[in-house]
């Protein structure tokens, strides 16, 4: 009885450890499933989108330049293709809009988006890029699915086009919202996808450079204590064998 | 301490005399002796005695990280030139600029979690073997303040990183000074250093989380260590090994504190804490946002607050308590119930030694009410835990008669009531017989 107890106990220790972890809160809204890359093709083509597209008025200002290295870009193609006119590698990605100049265009002034990826998740980010329609009501003349009433314009509207929201009545009788495509861009739907799959990974190596290296690393810190667990644990039995 | 261990005598060689000489002069001898080779444990500890040890560990991977931490992190709440605050930006620029910055930071980020982990155990293990029973009062008085010191600690430095979840935690937890009746509101403002969290108040905060917290933090330890090597360990017996002696005054059932636990026993178990700790480092640094929370990548925003706000798991149920408390009796307000269930939900457990009558020290030999009683108080701490991270609509699995708050309510009062009661049913239990000496297989 008492062991049972115990083990018991020791089982609800256990559980106390995990629950939290596995009954993560839900919201509202559906989430795609980013297709997450850290190849380095991707990664690249993700950071030549990124200052393309986003660094115009986001900033990445707890970045520097120079750490794409870790992407595989070297400084002379850094400097020759990412750099703004007048910012230097060793740099950090900020933005040359006046933070109220944003706040008097868009409301708000833009989020920056060096960690985004770890505030907002991968799944969020790959959803919101692709959620943008047409809203006539929307000051800027766009709204987004992930991100109701969302101050910023579709910035990537000539790759992705213009989708509009068309209610209609489901399968099972609901009322559902869909994106449909009403005028195409310069890339296909598929093409779109990769592309902000691409800018998605890319922010998430950004919010987190250190990922891939602590993976490699860690491997071997675990095999290595795992190791020293069974020489302590033998040089442990060995102290303990003549104690009765 | 000038003492019954006999000074060390030099063999003749150089190192000998060295030795010699030092050892009249610092009580090197003795101290090693009383708490380490001449300090006898009881021989059948168990799963649940690595803790102390390991939150040992803990500590001092905190405080070494912590170190490595404090020469590259700044506490500024000001905005820099691209809008982002100095405090947020210091954390990632240890993150990114820094060589090995991220694993300093992740270790002691992780190490906040495991270091409640570990003590929560540590806790519980006092429960269950009843180690805070006479003359062991001390003891877990002390281990009460750790605790408390402790919660101070992680509260403070949680402050730090200057996020969202950071200053609005912040935000609330110093309002609760205000419920305090006439002075409360100034007393917040005291608190804070201004009328809302600022600089000021992340400045003096970073103060309290590296100097002082862990100065009266590692003071108590020596004090909870020193205090239980005066009266010896307790056991999953619950029996005193000090009854039965040899001729020489040892323990018949103790077994020299070093090497047996420090090398035969601890350092096995601290491989197996090492390797979830540092899988937690390498591959889960967020902990599945729990360790690391998503809201707290968003920079500190006065003006934005969060729709939720929750403490960090570890202060959750007794955030459950604090919540539970929404009704204005006896002339007092609900919010400052709220402040005295919290406060007294920690309070409370310094009081267990003289609240626990039973004539039984164990679990191993205390009654059916005793056990059946214990493990709804585990059951309920963990779902006040878990309660104190959802909303206050939160309902169980959806249905509306399950409702959180209410379920909160009633663990919080069981919670006092397992406590206050003690005293009645921890008596009249039908305890089983102990054994005199302590069981080892």
């Amino acid at each position: 009885m008492k062991t049972r107890v115990i083990k018991l106990l020791k089982r609800l220790a256990i559980v106390a450890l995990f629950t939290p972890a596995l009954v993560a809160a839900s919201e509202g809204i559906h989430l795609d499933k980013a297709p997450l890359s850290t190849e380095q093709a991707n990664l690249q083509h993700g950071a030549k989108l990124f200052v393309n597209y986003c660094l115009n008025c986001h900033g990445a200002s707890l970045v520097r330049y120079n750490q794409l290295q870790r992407i595989g870009l070297d400084e002379k193609t850094i400097t020759e293709n990412l750099l703004f006119t007048g910012d230097k590698v060793g740099d950090m990605m900020t933005v040359a809009m006046k933070r109220e100049d944003a706040e008097a265009w868009f409301g708000t002034a833009p989020p920056d988006l060096s960690v985004i990826s770890r505030a907002k998740g991968a799944d969020y980010l790959y959803t919101y890029l692709r959620g943008f329609y047409k809203d006539e009501n929307r000051p800027t003349g766009w709204n987004n699915v992930a991100f109701p009433n969302v101050g910023m314009p579709h910035a990537l509207w000539n790759l992705q086009g213009e989708q509009t929201l068309v209610e209609k009545t489901g399968e099972n009788g609901h009322q559902e919202a869909t994106l449909v495509l009403s005028k195409p861009g310069q890339l296909s739907k598929d093409e779109y996808d990769q592309n902000v799959a691409d800018l998605v990974s890319f922010l998430e190596w950004m919010g987190d450079p250190s990922a891939e290296t602590r993976k490699k690393i860690g491997i071997f810190v675990l095999i290595f204590i795992a190791g020293f667990y069974v020489l302590a644990h033998a040089l442990g039995k060995n102290y303990w064998k003549d104690i009765h | 301490m000038a003492s019954i261990y006999p000074k060390y005598q030099s063999d003749g060689s150089r190192l000998g005399g060295l030795m010699e000489w030092f050892d009249a002069r610092f009580p090197l001898t003795s101290l090693w002796k009383a708490h380490l080779s001449e300090y006898y444990a009881p021989k059948n500890f168990n799963f649940w005695y690595f803790f102390g040890s390991i939150a040992l560990v803990v500590l001092i991977i905190q405080v070494v990280s912590g170190i490595f931490l404090t020469m590259n992190y700044k506490p500024d709440g000001n905005l820099n030139a691209a809008g982002i605050p100095g405090a947020f930006a210091a954390v990632e620029y240890i993150m990114r600029d820094v060589w090995g910055g991220w694993f300093i930071r992740n270790m002691h980020s992780t190490g906040a979690s495991a270091f409640f982990i570990v003590v929560y155990l540590h806790m519980f293990r006092g429960m269950l073997y009843g180690s805070y029973r006479k003359p062991r009062e001390l003891i877990w008085i002390f281990g009460v303040l750790i605790f408390l010191c402790l919660m101070a600690e992680a509260f403070m430095g949680y402050l730090l990183p200057w996020g969202q979840m950071s200053y609005w935690g912040a935000q609330v937890i110093l309002n609760l000074f205000s419920a305090i009746p006439v002075v409360g509101p100034d007393l917040s403002v005291f608190a804070r250093g201004d009328f809302v969290v600022s600089d000021t108040t992340l400045n003096r905060f970073f103060a309290f989380h590296v100097i002082a917290v862990p100065l009266a933090l590692i003071g108590l330890v020596v004090a909870h260590v020193l205090a239980l090597h005066e009266v010896g360990s307790n056991n999953p017996d619950g029996v005193e090994i000090k009854k039965f002696k040899d001729e020489k005054g040892i323990p018949l059932d103790g077994v020299p504190f070093h090497p047996y636990y420090t090398i035969g026993h601890d350092l096995p178990a601290i491989s197996i804490f090492m390797f979830f700790f540092f899988a937690v480092v390498f591959f889960w640094p967020e902990g599945g946002g729990y360790f690391l929370e998503a809201n707290n990548f968003l920079p500190a925003d006065p003006m934005k607050t969060p729709n939720h706000i929750a403490p960090v798991w570890y202060f959750t149920p007794f955030y459950s308590m604090l919540r539970a408390m929404v009704w204005n009796f006896f002339w007092i307000p609900a919010k400052l119930w709220g402040v005295i269930a919290m406060g007294g939900g920690v309070v409370i457990l310094a009081f267990l030694p003289w609240l626990d009558r039973s004539p039984v020290k164990s679990i191993r030999y205390r009654g059916p009410i005793f056990k059946n009683l214990l493990t709804v108080f585990v059951i309920g701490f963990l779902i006040l835990g878990y309660l104190g991270a959802q909303v206050p609509e939160y309902c169980f699995f959806d249905q509306a008669w399950l409702p959180g708050a209410v379920i909160a309510q009633i663990f919080t009062f069981y919670y006092f009531l397992f406590f206050l009661t003690m005293p009645y049913w921890s008596k009249i239990d039908k305890c089983k017989p102990v054994p005199e000496r302590v069981t080892f297989k």
